[in-house]
């Protein structure tokens, strides 16, 4: 029956026919294509309609934004005039109140140093740069004073010449180097007088702000500075722990697996009891550890072991003849690593890695076992208001809610940065 | 590619027809992937459909075992009307057998029980004749040897061959290929095409979407050209690459027989 | 120029220093000894600190008596029970919680996971939102709007609720409801159980080899759950059916009788149950989208019916993908369950914190806290390897 040959000219093209496009078709095909389907479309738009109206009904149609007290609000639907309340106090704890700018700015910083080390172009010595000039605007306007000690700058010194040196050995200048080994040698000396007591204690002060110690912050600033500073020391202290646990010496290795597995196969509250409680036992008698350093150290401890799991999925992921040419370039270790198998296996595991800072930030909610005032604790103790007891929907939604856009924005960046990194890569 | 002897034509018209297509179209959203297909296909006829990526032709067979749903037009297998009903389908894909470009076998059983699962399951044989049926295919197509191996300890050409026994453990009256060697290295795909050449020398139905034009001279009845969703041509093979018709048939013509 | 025969080339000495192995143990002595100088370190300044504040060593503390009360315990206590006794009580309230939790998980985690790949668009995106709700958000938190819910919410015992003819009651003080009284038979339905789940393997063994041989398939799911149920259940019967249930009733300020289900428990399974299925509900998608579409298409092609391509070709391969993250999703609603001490439900991280506070041996106490999570990691971490090694696919 067949046909021979077309006549030259194109046949006119065909719209598919009505009911397969357009809303109806959309429709069709995703709602009702099948009994079960539509079934299914009728209970699930009752169900969801007959929620979402009562929710709604409780917490807008009936709510109320106006009262000033907490007996005002019984019987109606939400009480958000409590959020009104004390929203001051759960964004920001005692934090004292007039200052509330000084933590929101913090935050800001801290938001920005985030974001920025995400983007490939600062993967080099400006990360360095922003977060040390971040790290420094956010204890400024936190503690509102800080003394930064004389050992703090020789140490700075001597860990930039020794990196200059090492890593510049092949490349740099002769006068280049000599910069790095003088900076070096004051570094070293200078931490070596001090040590001994010969150069005395001096610290620069920079005290443009009231003080206000770390019992009296709260809120959001505490729940970023321990996800953020848990993260930051966590990030080469996991970096070490994956490199080691891919070496062949068998010490280092040990070490770090047991160190890894031990950390992982522990609840982080278990941790934090541990610090907590035996933090003062393991210094010397007298010694006492600022409560929140307490928690951020086990926050630290924590994240490193996950980073470094991570970080270890990536360097196994490179092809092994990276290692292979970048040895046969004559490369040191720490030059092979610094320069070729880190930047690549990091890049590799960025979505990952913010998962897991993802992670760390719903973490730093256990902290409020020890008595640390994050978020959620803020949230929590503006229940304990006998004025405005009665209402832990309306807080805690609330808090979820500011916990949700937190979160669902990092991972939101997560998925574009992944998309934005694969672009040079071949899938 | 090794010469083949060029087909003698063959007189099918007292043939019943296995498969036919009758207006069938079919959209991809808004884009016309099958315009106004015809097409008939008698039992024993051996049928080669070529053409450039994108003109149809894999979605034009897998329309055929419902594995793609046309919107209009009927399709009609061996007597039974292709439509949602899934006893239709089930009816139709027990007498279709399929071969991938991309083998798609089973990568956590044995070549053996690839071959028998579908006999077990879906024709409740017992095992032991599906697994006489099953070697007696892998003899056929010479890697007895393999039985008890894992698909991922094969060779591409291997699994591409068992791939062929598999579809034929049930009998099928109609065999479909979409690109069978497409994804072989050089060197194998000769192997499956000599099993393919076997398999019409013995008289099954075959619908193959392929490049291996040598195998067309040598097998096919009818090549057919698609192109953006139409059939341009359709011809015996030796008018067919003697002297296409179509400007565009041309153009492909020149296109593939380069080498 | 004379040639040499190769046999007389010598070794080149090498530099002591400049020798890689050489080195490579100098730098992990150092290492290691610089560890194992903080560890002295710290060790020493313990031992200080011990002595000066006088708190004793030792596991001794584990006979006291351990003074105090835990308000949900699966077994027989009361203060002037041990503390090595309340640590067991501790632990097994954990293991509750957490084997709920892994099984009660997996169903609704794996239904979302099924449900985000529907094509139903609603479901679809019910079930996306429903994980990115839930992912999105401290599990701590949960905890804490679920328990104050449950225990504002609900009336105190006195104006409980009641349903089924006022054999359940419903209160902040929790869910009370009869069981039955103890009888003897019910060791035997134990035993018959036992028996039951025997038989039912059996009668899967024979339908397979009845397959075999005739190609008759047989419904050996459905017939193996009844034989294992069936056999209780007659044992039962020839038991004089006793169907005596202790009812709960209210007794001045709260109920007795019956069993209860208490606020704390029903929040902790609740907030980790739904929290671990979202995702689980992820892992199941991967899974399931990291089979190759080629393989549903050919399944489908040979006849297979969907049920049948379902349980004999995707299923095996997508939970070689689905396993591995599975159990380490089970290993963290293990250790979530810690978060128990915040709502007050009395797990093993709650009775030791109040035993650390009442003896001041943090050490010791610490040291039991790591050793019991420990071993569960430790247990499904090896599990995870020989079941990764056992369905390894097999290849060149």
């Amino acid at each position: 029956m067949s046909d021979d040959a077309l006549p030259g000219g194109e046949r006119r093209q065909l719209a598919p026919p009505v009911d397969e496009s357009g809303a109806l078709g959309w429709m069709r095909k995703n709602l009702f294509s099948s009994w079960g389907n539509g079934i299914t479309t009728v209970v699930l738009i009752v169900a969801v309609v007959w929620i979402l109206s009562g929710f709604l009904d409780w917490a807008v149609f009936t709510a109320n934004f106006t009262a000033s007290v907490g007996s005002e609000c019984r019987g109606g639907g939400a009480c958000w005039a409590l959020i009104r309340e004390k929203y001051r106090y759960i964004f920001f704890g005692s934090f004292p109140y007039e200052q509330h700018w000084r933590p929101l700015f913090a935050v800001i910083a801290m938001l920005t140093m985030l974001v920025t080390s995400a983007d490939r172009r600062m993967w080099n010595w400006r990360l360095l740069v922003i977060w040390g000039l971040g790290s420094f605007v956010t204890f400024l306007l936190m503690f509102g004073q800080i003394h930064i000690p004389l050992s703090l700058f020789l140490t700075i010194a001597l860990v930039l010449g020794g990196i200059g040196m090492n890593l510049r050995k092949a490349i740099a200048e002769p006068a280049e180097m000599n910069a790095y080994r003088a900076l070096a040698a004051i570094g070293l000396v200078g931490l070596v007088l001090r040590i001994t007591g010969i150069l005395p204690a001096w610290s620069l002060a920079i005290a443009p702000f009231s003080y206000v110690e770390t019992s009296l912050w709260g809120g959001i600033p505490v729940t970023i500075i321990l996800a953020t500073y848990g993260l930051a020391f966590a990030f080469p202290y996991g970096v070490l722990l994956a490199l080691g646990r891919r070496s062949n010496l068998p010490l280092i290795k040990g070490l770090c697996v047991g160190f890894i597995e031990l950390i992982r196969g522990v609840p982080l509250i278990s941790l934090l009891i541990m610090a907590s409680v035996m933090l003062p036992l393991f210094l010397p008698s007298g010694t006492t550890i600022d409560k929140f350093l307490r928690a951020q150290v086990a926050v630290i401890l924590f994240a490193g072991a996950y980073i470094a799991e991570v970080i270890r999925g990536g360097l196994q992921s490179l092809p092994k003849g990276q290692f292979e040419a970048a040895d046969a370039m004559g490369l040191n270790y720490p030059q092979k690593t610094l320069l070729i198998i880190l930047p690549q296996a990091i890049r590799v595991v960025i979505p990952p890695l913010i998962n897991t800072f993802i992670g760390f930030f719903k973490d730093t909610s256990l902290v409020l076992i020890i008595g640390i005032f994050d978020f959620l604790n803020t949230a929590n103790q503006a229940l304990v208001d006998p004025n405005w007891a009665g209402f832990p929907g309306e807080v805690y939604l609330f808090a979820a809610f500011v916990y949700f856009i937190f979160c669902f924005s990092m991972s939101r960046y997560s998925k574009y940065l992944e998309v934005e990194l694969n672009k040079g890569t071949r899938r | 590619m090794a010469a083949m002897a060029a087909k003698a034509v063959r007189d099918l018209s007292g043939a019943p027809s296995l498969i036919e297509l009758r207006s069938v179209n079919k959209w991809f959203g808004q884009f016309h992937v099958l315009s106004d297909i015809n097409l008939d296909v008698k039992e024993g006829e051996k049928i080669v459909v070529c053409g450039p990526s994108g003109s149809g032709k894999s979605t034009l067979i897998r329309c055929i075992n419902r594995l793609e749903e046309h919107q209009a037009g009927d399709i009609v297998v061996n007597g039974v009307t292709l439509s949602n009903d899934v006893k239709n389908i089930e009816a139709i894909r027990r007498e279709v057998g399929m071969v991938f470009q991309s083998f798609n076998l089973f990568p956590h059983l044995t070549i053996l029980d690839n071959l028998t699962l579908a006999p077990i399951w879906v024709k409740k044989m017992p095992k032991k004749d599906a697994e006489e049926i099953a070697m007696a295919l892998l003899n056929r197509v010479r890697i007895p040897e393999q039985a008890l191996k894992y698909p991922g300890q094969l060779s591409g050409g291997q699994q591409q061959r068992v791939a062929i026994a598999r579809a034929l453990c049930m009998r099928p009256k109609i065999m479909l290929f979409d690109e069978p060697t497409s994804a072989l290295d050089p060197e194998m795909v000769k192997e499956v095409l000599d099993v393919m050449v076997e398999l019409a020398g013995e008289g099954m139905t075959m619908i193959c979407v392929t490049h291996e034009m040598g195998f067309a001279r040598a097998v096919a009845d009818r090549v057919i050209f698609m192109d953006r969703g139409e059939i341009v041509e359709q011809n015996e093979p030796e008018e067919f690459f003697a002297h296409p018709r179509n400007e565009r048939t041309k153009l492909f013509l020149g296109q593939i027989l380069h080498h | 120029m004379a040639v040499e025969a190769l046999g007389s080339a010598h070794r080149v000495k090498v530099a002591p220093w400049n020798d890689p192995v050489i080195r490579g143990w100098v730098f992990q002595i150092v290492v290691v000894g610089l560890v194992a100088g903080l560890a002295w370190y710290l060790v020493s300044n313990t031992i200080d600190n011990l002595n000066r504040q006088k708190i004793a060593s030792g596991f001794d503390y584990l006979g006291r008596e351990a003074g105090f009360e835990i308000g949900d315990s699966m077994i027989e206590y009361s203060p002037a029970s041990t503390y090595a006794r309340a640590i067991w009580v501790g632990i097994l309230n954990t293991l509750r919680v957490a084997v709920l939790g892994i099984f009660l998980s997996t169903i609704l985690g794996t239904l979302i996971g099924v449900g985000r790949l529907s094509p139903n668009w609603l479901l679809n995106k019910i079930c996306v939102w429903y994980v990115e709700a839930f992912r999105n958000v401290p599990l701590l938190l949960w905890l804490f709007l679920f328990y104050k819910l449950i225990s504002e919410a609900f009336p105190g015992p006195k104006q409980a609720l009641s349903a089924l003819w006022g054999s359940m009651f419903l209160s902040n003080r929790g869910l009370y409801f009869p069981v039955p009284m103890a009888d003897p038979i019910h060791k035997w339905m134990g035993v018959a159980l036992l028996i039951g789940i025997a038989g039912a393997v059996a009668l899967h063994r024979w339908a397979k080899k009845r397959q075999e041989a005739t190609g008759q398939p047989f419904p050996s799911i459905l017939a193996g759950f009844g034989v294992a149920l069936g056999v209780p259940f007659v044992v039962w019967l020839l038991g004089g059916a006793p169907h005596h249930l202790s009812w709960p009733e209210l007794k001045g300020f709260n109920f007795e009788g019956g069993t209860v289900i208490q606020p704390e428990f029903t929040a902790l399974l609740l907030g980790l149950v739904l929290y671990s299925s979202a995702f689980i509900a992820e892992i199941v998608r991967s899974g399931i989208l990291a089979l190759h579409k080629g393989q549903s298409e050919a399944a489908a092609a040979l006849g297979l019916s969907r049920g049948q391509s379902m349980r004999l070709v995707l299923l095996p391969q997508a939970l070689r993908v689905i396993v591995p993250p599975m159990t380490s999703q089970y290993l963290n609603i293990t250790k979530n369950s810690s978060l128990a001490i915040a709502i007050g439900y009395p797990d093993l991280v709650a009775s030791i914190n109040v035993t650390i506070n009442q003896t001041g041996q943090a050490i010791e106490n610490i040291l039991l806290i790591m050793a019991a999570y420990l071993s569960v990691s430790l247990s499904i971490s090896a599990f995870m390897n020989w079941y990764n090694k056992r369905i390894a696919l097999t290849e060149r």
